[in-house]
């Protein structure tokens, strides 16, 4: 059984309301009955060993499972107090407002102001889209690097400035929720170092979910800290409480690298 | 086996190896003889159809209809109407085809009806084009009524060259990377926002090229035109859809098949003209690659 601590949750309510969620690819279960709350305005980290079901569970938060064929949801993500995957929600509603950062920088083949602009551009943004552009990159703590050759290739920049270029692609669209997937794996530990304080940074306006492989990355820069393994949510709780004082045995032997 | 047990008989292995380089030298030279053969070949090929035809080429022999007399004879007809014939397909198949392979690529589920299509598509491909001729004479030039004109040869090869540029098309869209798509669906963007703004702008060189080679070989096509009525002899170029037409091939065939040497260096005129649009075509396929390709 999976041991679950009280979460702090503010007069607004969690940012998002997990409720007994299993995800199959075809015959298997990747996801097995996780049920979670985030809370507004903190950063949830998860973590667990490879092939555990982060990155699906993470997936399922802005309904970016539909995309893959394969595989069925059950269960529910409230968020607002309207489950995600009920009937009457459009999916791509549900991303505009839960945007997402991937694993691997993936920006558009297209100039660095563009790829900023294309998601307040698809979403028919009125307004000076030049300020947009500029806040996001700002956010991103990516504008001083950029703010005169923002007609350039995105492929143009370095992997951990591609990165950064990512997240203010995402800010642009003004999301209520950030996910991350290992956003900072395949960077060096300066660029990773930049998006960690980025995260800190946002997290005063943002509630932000975390999928990370690095438990110092997830000790320093999370509130909360939810423990996967093989599919099952072992313990979730304060990220202090997560790393000093686990209360199951599976949780301390993976957060202190005893993992076998 | 430990490491003491392993064969070490030294003579053995320097004749391996000496007959595996030799292996890889006569395979080498086999391949670049192959490649001989064909250029060879092409150059011959060239330099007989140049040294026959380059005589006749002049603006005359562009600008003057069959005759009877060879000295009067020329190919505006039979160019205007590969012309034509070439514009019109493009507008057609094009467009069709790309939606095709769109819906077949992004839309389509993947149901067994979709592969039972995909296949046929494949096959399609491989149909020898008199049958497309047989097909359109019942359909376009009979059933349709739209009698033995350029826009019944058209159709016809609209139908020829669609099986191509689908299958190029749903290759070129299927290389577009899945992170560009997640990309921009994570943003907010719907099917047709991911498939217009970033799928088919990076699919489009591929497509293109792929489109202009099916075309080329459509330029080349005489069975199917013969079939739903091309004509060898014609003193007027098309001026509308309905009109009746002539295509570079079918007047080079036509020149060739008479006795007299004249005619013959007329074909060779008629082969470099045919060889210079094929290649003008080529031309404007790498710079729309390059112009698209420059701005992403
Ligand atoms: N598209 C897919 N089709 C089928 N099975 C999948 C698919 N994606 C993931 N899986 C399976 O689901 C399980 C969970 O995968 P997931 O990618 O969520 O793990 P993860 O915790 O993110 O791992 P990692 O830390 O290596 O990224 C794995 O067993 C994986 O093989
Ligand atoms: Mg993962």
């Amino acid at each position: 059984m999976s041991t679950t601590y009280d979460i702090a949750i503010g007069s607004e309510g969690p940012a998002l309301e997990v409720r007994d969620l299993s995800v199959f690819y075809g015959e298997t279960k990747a996801v097995d009955s996780v049920s979670l709350s985030v809370p507004e305005r903190g950063v949830v980290a998860l973590i667990g060993p490879s092939g555990c079901g982060k990155t699906t569970l993470l997936r399922c938060f802005n309904r970016m499972n539909d995309l893959i064929k394969a595989a069925r949801v059950d269960g529910a993500v409230e968020f607002g107090g309207v489950d995600l995957y009920d009937a009457s929600v459009d999916p791509v509603e549900v991303r505009r407002r839960i945007g997402m950062v991937f694993q691997k920088p993936n920006p558009f083949p297209k100039s660095i102001y563009d790829n900023v602009a294309f998601g307040p551009r698809i979403n028919g943004f009125q307004g000076d889209l030049d300020a947009l552009v500029e806040e996001s990159l700002r956010q991103a703590a990516l504008w001083d690097e950029v703010s005169d050759r923002l007609g350039d290739s995105a492929y143009a920049l370095s992997g951990g400035q591609q990165q950064r270029l990512c997240i203010a692609r995402t800010l642009a669209v003004k999301p209520q929720i950030v996910l991350m997937d290992e956003p900072a794996s395949a960077l060096d530990p300066i660029a990773t170092q930049r998006i960690e304080e980025l995260i800190y940074e946002l997290k005063k306006q943002y509630t932000i979910v975390i999928v990370t492989h690095n438990m110092q990355q997830a000790a320093r820069i999370s509130d909360y800290t939810a423990f996967l393994y093989m599919g099952k949510l072992i313990e979730y709780g304060p990220t202090d409480a997560i790393f000093t004082n686990p209360r199951e045995e599976r949780t301390e032997a993976y957060v202190t690298g005893r993992f076998g | 086996m430990t490491r003491s047990e392993r064969p070490v008989d030294d003579a053995a292995r320097t004749a391996f190896h000496r007959r595996r380089r030799l292996a890889g030298s006569v395979f080498a030279v086999v391949c670049g003889a192959a490649t001989l053969v064909g250029v060879v070949a092409l150059a011959v090929l060239l330099a007989d159809v140049f040294a026959d035809g380059f005589r006749e080429l002049d603006v005359a022999f562009l600008t003057s209809f069959a005759s009877r007399f060879p000295e009067r004879a020329g190919i505006k007809a039979a160019l205007a109407g590969s012309i034509w014939i070439v514009s019109l397909t493009a507008l057609i198949a094009f467009p069709l085809s790309v939606a095709a392979a769109i819906y077949l690529e992004e839309y389509a589920p993947r149901s067994w009806v979709t592969r039972a299509i995909q296949t046929n598509i494949a096959n399609l491909a491989g149909v020898p084009s008199i049958v497309y001729g047989i097909l359109g004479l019942a359909l376009f030039v009979r059933a349709l009524g739209l009698d033995r004109s350029v826009i019944s040869g058209a159709l016809t090869l609209s139908l020829l060259v669609m099986p191509v540029i689908i299958m190029a098309a749903q290759e070129a869209l299927r290389a577009v990377p899945s992170t560009i798509r997640e990309a921009a669906y994570g943003l907010g963007a719907t099917r047709w926002q991911v498939v217009r703004t970033q799928v088919l702008p990076m699919a489009m060189p591929g497509i293109l090229t792929g489109t202009i080679l099916a075309l080329s070989r459509a330029v080349g096509e005489t069975a199917p035109l013969i079939m739903v009525g091309a004509v060898g002899f014609l003193a007027f170029t098309p001026q509308g859809l309905s009109d009746s037409f002539t295509v570079l091939p079918l007047q080079i065939y036509n020149w060739v098949s008479r006795p007299q040497d004249e005619f013959r260096a007329l074909a060779a005129a008629g082969i470099i003209v045919l060889l210079t649009l094929l290649l003008t075509m080529n031309a404007v396929a790498i710079i729309l690659r390059n112009r698209y390709s420059s701005r992403s």
